[in-house]
């Protein structure tokens, strides 16, 4: 049983029944995103360049750890923001649920091949 | 069944293309929309970090896709749309704490935001080719 009380329950939440998560997280995963500028610069100067340059490269542990955590922030940050996207212009109620839907698949696919990919080359030797 | 019918109509507000495009407009428009491309953008990186972790053979038929001239263009274009969203996103957040939101103030930010944004990708560049 919680001590408190209907109305201390849904105070500060709104009619999304979540508060302000959504615009925090966007504001956190932000800044977070901010050091990318670094990852951008590594892959425009690895395109083109020989595959035992760019694997030697990515396997470096600063390198795959930096790639892991940035992943993990970029696409927490863009599934937040297509979700924004979608509920402005899509007004279907159904379209749009599954809209968010495939929103979330998306952005696990894109982490999943990151995921197999950062441990592959980190650890795969 | 008599408020859906409602619903479906009732007046909108007039939208974007009645107003005439002024700097700070063109500035959140360009936001959304870069943010729209880094987030298809996002899933290219995912290919080609997939491709280095497979072989060597599909490695180099991904990295030679995007080492083309197209490719270029497209991660070119991928650079601009992160720092112009970027800088963005640092405006944002300085003014969620309510600073810079004079009207003048924000018109100039924003003629500066897009200036700033192709000088930085240009450095981004130029830094990125002198290390190869």
């Amino acid at each position: 049983m919680s001590m408190r009380t209907p109305l201390g329950k849904v105070r500060g939440l709104g009619s999304a029944k979540e508060g302000t998560e959504h615009f925090w997280r966007q504001r956190l995963t932000a800044v977070a995103n901010i050091p990318l500028l670094f990852g951008l610069w590594l892959v425009i100067s690895l395109v083109g360049a020989p595959y035992g340059e760019v694997r030697a490269t990515l396997a470096s542990p600063l390198v795959a750890i930096f790639i892991a955590l940035f992943s993990i922030s970029v696409l927490y940050h863009m599934r937040l923001g297509m979700q924004v996207v979608i509920e402005d212009y899509v007004h279907g109620e159904l379209r749009k649920i599954v809209l968010i839907m495939l929103n979330t698949f998306f952005v696990f696919f894109s982490g999943a091949l990151v995921a197999f990919a950062v441990f592959k080359l980190a650890f795969g030797g | 069944m008599s408020q859906t019918q409602a619903k479906s109509s009732r007046p909108l507000s007039p939208h974007l293309e009645i107003y005439k495009p002024i700097p700070t407009m063109v500035a959140s428009i360009m936001h959304r929309i870069t943010g729209v491309a880094l987030y298809f953008g996002m899933f290219l990186f995912s290919w080609w970090l997939f491709a280095a972790a497979t072989d060597a053979a599909y490695f180099d038929w991904v990295n030679g896709l995007f080492a083309s001239l197209l490719g270029r263009v497209v991660l070119l274009g991928f650079t601009w749309a992160l720092v112009h969203h970027m800088l963005g996103g640092i405006k944002h957040l300085v003014q969620d704490t309510g600073r810079a939101m004079e009207k003048r103030f924000t018109t100039k930010i924003a003629k500066l935001h897009f200036a700033a944004s192709i000088a930085l990708t240009i450095l981004i560049w130029i830094a990125a080719y002198a290390v190869r």
